[in-house]
């Protein structure tokens, strides 16, 4: 490889690297979603793709048909689908609380699918786009190129992240809800009720899965069906995680990310989707508590 | 008693007045196959929607030779299986004469077998070249071949002295078909490719594919592939200050492209059908005065605007009256003339058939097409 030609792999590496994390931090906020209901019900809600899907389509919605300002569209998006987990949480899992967790799963399969059904029979099946949040003139980075819109995954993310942080571990009701996670009887007996803590994770976890689905809404697109390619990918990050509710899941969405990157841009594209998947099935063949995780796991 | 009688009368009478009705013309029956719903929804709801609205007019106009068109369409939902149970249906049950569509080249090659067992004329308004190519007996089509776009788009490379392409296509049917006709054609255009990336139809982000063409030696970069895949490329390339030509396919010939594209639109090239610049055209164009009628028509009925995809429906239900107007409407009849069609100015091209030719359009059927100002202009 002459001199020049290897700086420009090293480039490539770099710019693979770059938009990895990117998308990397995308999936680990997914993957929070995916994380904190599994640790306050231990159901896995496979409907969370449908929340970031409907984080992004509702924006389009609001912005594009009723005119509203950006910022309101997006404000009132989250509130919207914050509600609609809420919602999802007291009609599909309420009712079935003492269900097997096979059932839950199945329950929450159901619900994603039903609410892409009413995605596309609302909305159509057409892609939608959403204007960047602060313009397109790329920005550079040594050799390599991301966009305004980049930076305000990381930011957001980064934001997020903090929020997160300081309510689990320094508000009552996070310390509450983490209570829950690891002992749902116990926690009653003190006095904690279970019921609100279960509310509010899929509130929590909506809120977030909305978030994700806005912020990355510029750069890819929108339709109906985002959630379920990023619903998944979000849950390989808990799983690398360790369905942890914290830095262990972003961990794993950013090592996602960047190995789904490298893999496409250094072995092959074709393979992209398939890297996120490989990377999930040796995680749960070798180490299925995850790769930050000192919890237990259970084999079924 | 009285009663009875009445009743029997009354019963005798609507009994004998619909039996007079069906001893009227019989109605000409055709089939429709589109894909009105599921991914290749762009292609089929057009197409279905057309289909009808030229069938009505032909009714309303007193049908054919006096004799009223029935169309009767199934979702095939562009799943092949489907195609195929849809066609025996039509075939077996619906008894059409001939058959129009379906929308993408997958399924036409997979309800081939049926149409020539059954020797039933198929108009597909799928682009594969592969349909016609090599010629059937039963089985013709309408869209362009989507090797004539890839000759359209190489000729302006060479008249550029561009000899270095790189390419980047969608995994599905038509960008891989593409693809094929891209690397099959590139010698004869004195053309190397020099890279040859793919992407999935739903993937997001071609940042990685576009950053290792942006390492090698291209030129010009080809991506082919229909809505959102190719928006995305557009914009990707404009992120990574990627300067080179890019050309898209007619994949991505419509107003939605642009839309999500936004200013990465600037400056693309592309063939496309001339319904999309028909204003555009010049009036000595005879294909000016169909493609007018047509968009005006599909607007007048449909509220949106009538598109290259459409027009392959109109193509064919047009190209179907012309043959039984001719000689008849039986399967047979109706194949004999479509063969015998010649200068028949449609939405895609001017069509001329043959007995070796079933596909009847050469590469002018395309015109190239550049984005200036969120709009199509002609490239000379």
């Amino acid at each position: 490889m002459t001199g020049v030609e290897g700086m420009r792999l090293v480039d490539q590496i770099f710019q693979y690297i770059l938009s990895g994390l990117s998308t990397g931090a995308i999936y680990a906020l997914i993957g929070l979603g995916f994380s904190i209901i599994y640790s306050s019900t231990t159901i896995i809600n496979f409907a969370q793709g449908e929340f970031v899907m409907l984080g992004g389509m509702l924006t389009v919605f609001l912005y594009a048909v009723l005119h509203l300002m950006l910022p309101l569209a997006i404000t009132l998006a989250v509130v919207f689908t914050t509600a609609i987990g809420i919602l999802f949480e007291h009609l599909a899992i309420r009712p079935l609380k003492t269900s097997e967790p096979i059932n839950m799963i199945i329950v929450t399969i159901g619900g994603s699918i039903f609410m892409r059904g009413v995605a596309m029979l609302v909305w159509g099946r057409d892609t939608h786009a959403l204007p960047m949040f602060s313009g397109d003139t790329p920005i550079t980075v040594g050799h390599a190129t991301i966009l305004p819109q980049n930076i305000w995954i990381f930011v957001v993310v980064a934001a997020v992240l903090s929020v997160n942080r300081l309510f689990f571990h320094h508000s009552i009701i996070g310390k509450a809800m983490r209570a829950c996670s690891f002992n749902q009887r116990a926690s009653s007996l003190v006095g904690i009720d279970v019921k609100h803590m279960v509310l509010f994770s899929f509130a929590l976890s909506a809120a977030m899965g909305s978030v994700a689905g806005i912020i990355i809404a510029p750069l890819t697109m929108t339709s109906y069906d985002v959630g379920i390619m990023l619903g998944l990918k979000g849950f390989c990050a808990a799983i690398v995680g360790g369905m942890s509710t914290g830095a262990g899941t972003v961990m794993g969405g950013l090592i996602v990310g960047v190995l789904e990157s490298l893999g496409a841009g250094l072995i092959s594209s074709g393979y992209k989707d398939a890297i996120a998947f490989i990377i999930l099935l040796l995680i749960l063949f070798i180490r299925p508590q995850g790769l930050f995780s000192s919890g237990e796991t259970e084999r079924v | 008693m009285k009663s009875i009688i009445k009743v029997t009368m009354l019963a005798l009478c609507l009994i004998s007045a619909a039996a007079g009705l069906s001893w009227a013309a019989e109605p000409i029956r055709i089939g429709g196959l589109f894909a009105v719903t599921g991914p290749p929804s762009f292609l089929g709801e057009p197409e279905r929607n057309t289909a009808q609205m030229v069938v009505d007019e032909i009714n309303s106009a007193g049908g054919i030779k006096g004799r009223m068109l029935k169309l009767t369409v199934y979702d095939t939902q562009g799943d092949a299986t489907k195609a195929v149970q849809a066609a025996n249906r039509l075939i077996k049950e619906d008894k059409v004469s001939a058959i129009i569509g379906p929308s993408t080249t997958g399924e036409t090659m997979a309800i081939i077998p049926v149409v020539e067992k059954e020797g039933i004329p198929l108009v597909s308004c799928a682009a594969g070249s592969k349909i016609s190519d090599p010629v059937k007996k039963w089985v013709f089509k309408t869209a362009q071949n989507d090797s004539l776009a890839v000759a359209k788009i190489y000729e302006h490379l060479r008249k550029l002295k561009i000899h270095r392409v790189a390419l980047i296509t969608v995994s599905d049917s038509f960008g891989s078909l593409g693809r094929e006709q891209l690397k099959l054609q590139a010698g004869n255009f004195g053309i190397t490719v020099v890279a040859d990336e793919t992407f999935g139809p739903k993937d997001t982000d071609m940042t990685v594919q576009l950053t290792k063409i942006r390492g090698g030696t291209a030129q010009a970069i080809a991506c082919w592939g229909t809505n959102p895949g190719p928006a995305i490329v557009a914009r990707n390339v404009k992120q990574l200050g990627l300067k080179i030509h890019l050309y898209m396919s007619h994949g991505v010939s419509s107003k939605k492209f642009i839309d999500l594209a936004g200013d990465a639109a600037e400056g693309i090239i592309l063939p496309s059908g001339r319904v999309i610049v028909a204003e555009k055209l010049p009036v000595s164009d005879p294909q000016r005065k169909p493609l007018l009628s047509y968009i005006n028509d599909y607007k007048r009925h449909y509220q949106a605007e009538g598109d290259h995809f459409g027009g392959h429906a109109w193509d064919a239900i047009m190209l179907l009256k012309g043959a039984i107007e001719r000689g008849g409407d039986t399967p047979e009849a109706i194949q004999k003339e479509l063969e015998n069609t010649k200068k028949f100015h449609g939405i895609g091209g001017t069509f001329n058939f043959s007995s070796q030719d079933h596909a009847g359009l050469t590469k002018d059927a395309f015109v190239l097409v550049a984005i200036k100002n969120k709009d199509w202009v002609l490239v000379k």
